[in-house]
């Protein structure tokens, strides 16, 4: 067991017990902040993966807005919505159930693969991910146009949002 | 890396099917959104982990993933902007009470 | 013109008559009866001249006029038919013209031509009388015309061209049409009056039972054509022929075919002749007016019936000589037409009504000759055929006479009631009705057998002197007795109505009939006296040999060889004049002094009542056929069985609709298909829609097991 995988374990484990107590909470606020800590948990993942640029935003974005906004949005609504009763509805089991059986499909799925169990090669040397993941963001070759569309996504989300939110006076 | 790929796949799998689970099983609609980030993060996790076992010289594992990013967040925020919506008319963020469309 | 053309076209004048009268003058009395007098006067011309004719032709038996024509393909020949004079047919031909002419002329006169029509009168019931005014304003009652007087002499006419065509065919196969025109014009005539019920059903039962001997004739003709192949007279009267058929068997009662064809051809004279058994339908036939009566029983219809039967006489006496005892047909024969006549004649002495009294005469005359062929006297029947014909006719149209002028009598009483027929409501007519009672006296005597003077005498006396001649003492002793009582009630009749005085006030104011009715009775007086003279015996004491025999010679010669005239024996004479004179004396006697009914001791009611054979055959016969047709045929076999069969398939039809109505359609077809598809959609739709919950949640539960079943099975099942 070298280091890595220890820390991968334990990641994992984090991730996995902050996703259930997201799931099962009653408190809202509780959740949200779980899942906070999943987030975090999956930026470290991230990491490991050699995929710093990507840990970080995970965390700004995903936890700095996306987190944040969901805060906001139970906080905005709390008062009429005292937690009564219980969180889960009646069919939890069944839901339970299926989600069992599709993590058991999935994984069996996956593990079967062949060539599953590789480990991870080296990274290239001089390799400048960084560099070229800028670039291939911006570079009419690569992936400029998912990109400028995943703007206009956002924008068209901003508008979308404040106009659905938006309380008629 | 001593980290065989199998165990970056079985986390995603159980990360999703617990999204899954609190997408199919709350009854606050915010809780559900909660689920469905669960589940999106469990899918970048998949992408970026076979970006890195598979072609690290390729960018396109990343870029997908910040895609991901960028649609999630959008998702969010319309996704938050309705319950509000749907909150100011019927009083309630309970999804099993939003039923208009039934028989 | 050719004799054989004339010959073809003598049936035709009365036929036309007929057609036109029918389509185009029915309505004019005097043209009508002029067109049926004009046609019988052209057949009368065209028979006498081939009479004439015959009689110039020597050895006319052997040079007989023929002539025919092919007319069905059978095979490899033809069946002919074709005309046939040969001296039979030749003597036939000339009483037939005479009296079918004679009648017709009387018929004017009878039906009351040129008298007002009746105040009452309906087409179909007798005329009823007139109501006249004359210039002093007195009212008479006249009587007044027949309403369907063109109808009459349409029918006689069609019937005359019956007979004519029955006497000049050579085959039996025209013969047999001819005779039945006559069957279907006697039911016409006979029911010619037929607003009476009376006269409804003599018609029926004359047509019925006379069809009763048509079928045994037509089996035997059947039978005759299939064994010989031919209908012509002359081909099967060929010796080989004849030889041929008697020597054939039969399986029935062990006659040859000649006799069993012999038996069969004889049963339809039985019938069309009136002899007992089937005897019944002549006396009720005198409803028909009574120029029918003399037709019909006289003249022809009934001489039809014995003329066939002497021209059948080679094959009925087939392997018969004279002198051998007679074959088993010919005993047939012979006892029927004795027993017919003494039987008839018995009856006869009990009737009142005068035309009755003469239809059993003919009954019983016919009987005479029939038996004189039976005992195989060729010539002695044929001769008393011809006689009995013109005296008969003569009687027939005489009695007419009488009851012409009986109602002239009623009608000047105005007393409906009496009855202008019978006898002893006569009385004293021989004054009132002079010519009628001379005529009448001496067609009486003629039947009487009257000595030397009339025809009867001749013609009856031949055949008791054949019948003695040839040892057949049963039938003598019989016709011998029934000539007797022939000679009984003819006096007995012809001193009722017209010697002594009248008995009612009607008789009193009885008056002689015109011209048209009289003179008929003296021309056939005329023959009833004088026929008889051209057939006396050669060996005849004192008168034979003045005068041939030339009856016996020119008909003799019909047969294949002329038969001998049996031997001259005083017996029969004896007997002969002994029962005439006898008779006629006796009836004189006992019925001048009987004024009513009462008094006749002879109103016996078993002859009254013709010995009970109507009732019998009504019940033997009639009734049974009522009920076959009544109950068993109708109401049995149509009404409940056919119509039951009927009902039940309807029925069960109808069950079976509704039924399958009830219990297959409405339920499974209606309902539960029809229907049932319907409901079934509509709950599975009601029970479906409850998936729509409207909640998300719900929706996409459902939707992952179903994905996950589909990859589990995917994966499972099909991939591994």
């Amino acid at each position: 067991m070298t280091p890595v995988q220890i820390v991968f374990l334990l990641c994992a484990a984090l991730i996995l017990a902050a996703a259930l107590m997201v799931v099962t909470t009653r408190n809202l606020i509780h959740a949200a902040l779980w899942l906070v800590a999943a987030l975090f948990g999956v930026a470290v993942l991230y990491a490991i993966l050699d995929a710093s640029f990507l840990a970080v935003v995970q965390v700004v974005v995903y936890i700095g807005a996306i987190a944040i906004l969901f805060i906001f949005a139970v906080m905005l609504t709390r008062r009429e919505m005292r937690d009564r009763g219980p969180q889960l509805r009646r069919d939890w089991w069944l839901a339970a159930l299926l989600a069992l059986l599709v993590f058991a499909g999935l994984a069996f799925l996956l593990v079967t693969q062949p060539g599953v169990n590789r480990t991870a090669a080296a990274m290239p040397q001089g390799l400048d991910t960084l560099g070229k993941l800028g670039t291939a963001l911006v570079s009419p070759e690569a992936y400029v146009l998912p990109f400028e569309v995943a703007s206009i996504l956002l924008l068209a989300a901003l508008v979308g949002a404040v106009y659905v939110a938006a309380s008629k006076k | 890396m001593s980290i065989p790929l199998s165990w970056y796949l079985v986390l995603s799998a159980a990360l999703f099917s617990i999204g899954l689970f609190g997408v199919l099983s709350r009854k606050n609609a915010i809780a559900i959104l909660l689920g469905v980030e669960l589940m999106l993060n469990a899918v970048n996790i998949n992408l970026v982990a076979f970006w890195r076992y598979l072609d690290p010289a390729q960018m396109a594992g990343q870029v997908f993933a910040i895609i991901v990013f960028a649609v999630a967040a959008a998702e969010v925020a319309v996704g938050l902007a309705l319950i509000i919506s749907v909150y100011r008319r019927r009083k309630t963020v309970i999804a099993d009470e939003i039923d208009l469309m039934k028989w | 013109m050719a004799t054989e053309t004339i010959i073809w076209l003598l049936p035709l004048p009365p036929l036309l008559a007929f057609f036109v009268i029918v389509l185009f003058t029915n309505k004019h009395k005097a043209l009508s009866h002029s067109l049926a007098i004009g046609a019988a006067g052209l057949s009368w011309l065209g028979s006498m001249l081939v009479f004439v004719r015959a009689l110039g032709v020597h050895e006319f038996g052997k040079e007989v006029f023929e002539s025919a024509i092919n007319w069905l393909p059978t095979g490899n020949t033809w069946l002919k038919i074709g005309v046939l004079i040969d001296p039979l047919s030749a003597a036939t031909l000339f009483f037939v013209a005479w009296t079918v002419l004679m009648i017709f002329v009387y018929s004017v006169g009878y039906h009351n031509f040129g008298q007002p029509q009746g105040d009452h009168d309906r087409a179909g019931l007798p005329p009823h009388g007139a109501t006249i005014t004359d210039e002093k304003g007195h009212k008479h009652a006249v009587p007044s015309i027949e309403p369907m007087y063109s109808r009459f002499f349409a029918f006689i006419g069609l019937f005359a061209c019956g007979m004519y065509t029955l006497v000049i065919s050579n085959n039996l196969l025209t013969l047999f049409v001819g005779w039945e025109i006559m069957g279907l014009c006697s039911y016409l005539l006979i029911g010619f009056w037929y607003g009476k019920e009376s006269a409804r059903n003599a018609a029926i039962k004359a047509f019925m039972t006379t069809r009763v001997g048509d079928v045994f004739m037509l089996l035997g003709i059947a039978f005759l054509y299939s064994a010989t192949g031919t209908l012509s007279f002359r081909e099967i009267f060929q010796p080989e022929v004849l030889h041929a058929l008697a020597a054939t068997a039969t399986p029935f009662f062990g006659l040859s075919a000649a006799g069993f064809i012999g038996l069969l051809l004889f049963i339809g004279t039985v019938g069309k002749s009136a002899q007992w058994p089937l005897h019944v339908w002549l006396p009720d036939a005198m409803e028909g007016p009574t120029p029918v009566s003399a037709m019909i029983h006289a003249a022809t219809m009934v001489s039809a019936g014995v003329y066939m039967i002497i021209r059948m006489f080679p094959l009925i006496s087939a392997g018969w000589e004279p002198g051998m005892p007679l074959n088993p047909t010919m005993s047939v024969i012979a006892f029927i037409g004795a027993f017919t006549a003494l039987f008839a004649a018995t009856i006869a002495v009990a009737q009142n009504d005068i035309k009755r009294v003469l239809a059993y005469s003919t009954i019983s005359q016919l009987g005479f000759m029939v038996a004189a062929l039976g005992i195989g006297a060729y010539v002695a029947a044929a001769f008393h055929l011809v006689a009995h014909a013109f005296f008969k006719a003569l009687l027939f149209l005489g009695s007419g006479s009488v009851i012409h002028g009986m109602e002239h009598g009623v009608l000047h009483t105005g007393d409906h009631s009496v009855d202008p027929q019978n006898m002893f409501n006569m009385g004293g007519l021989r004054k009132k009705m002079p010519i009628t009672f001379w005529t009448f006296l001496i067609g009486g005597f003629a039947l009487s057998g009257f000595p030397v003077l009339t025809a009867g005498f001749w013609s009856k006396d031949e055949i008791l002197a054949d019948a003695f001649g040839n040892g057949h003492w049963a039938i003598f002793a019989t016709l011998a007795f029934a000539a007797f009582l022939t000679a009984f009630y003819t006096m007995r009749q012809i001193t009722l109505t017209f010697l002594g005085e009248p008995r009612t006030k009607e008789a009193e104011h009885a008056q002689e009939t015109r011209w048209t009715m009289t003179l008929p009775l003296v021309v056939l007086a005329v023959f009833a006296v004088g026929y008889g003279w051209v057939g006396i015996p050669e060996h005849f004491p004192l008168i034979g040999g003045i005068l041939p025999n030339w009856f016996h010679e020119f008909v003799g010669g019909t047969l294949a060889e002329v038969p001998e005239a049996a031997p001259f024996s005083v017996w029969p004479l004896l007997t002969s004049l002994c029962v005439a004179l006898g008779g006629l004396f006796f009836g004189w006697l006992v019925y001048r002094k009987v004024k009513s009914p009462q008094q006749d001791f002879l109103q016996i009611p078993l002859l009254k009542n013709k010995w009970y054979f109507d009732e019998a055959y009504d019940f033997l016969f009639v009734r049974p056929a009522y009920w076959i047709s009544e109950t068993f045929t109708y109401m049995f076999m149509d009404r409940t069985v056919i119509d039951g069969v009927l009902h039940t398939l309807g029925r069960f039809a109808l069950w079976l609709g509704s039924f399958l109505r009830n219990y297959f359609d409405k339920p499974f077809i209606n309902e539960f298909i029809a229907d049932g598809t319907g409901n079934i959609v509509k709950k599975a739709g009601s029970s479906l829609r409850r998936i729509q919950v409207g909640r998300v949640q719900a929706y996409m539960l459902a939707s992952l097991a179903v994905i996950v079943v589909l990859a589990a099975v995917y994966y499972l099942l099909i991939v591994s």
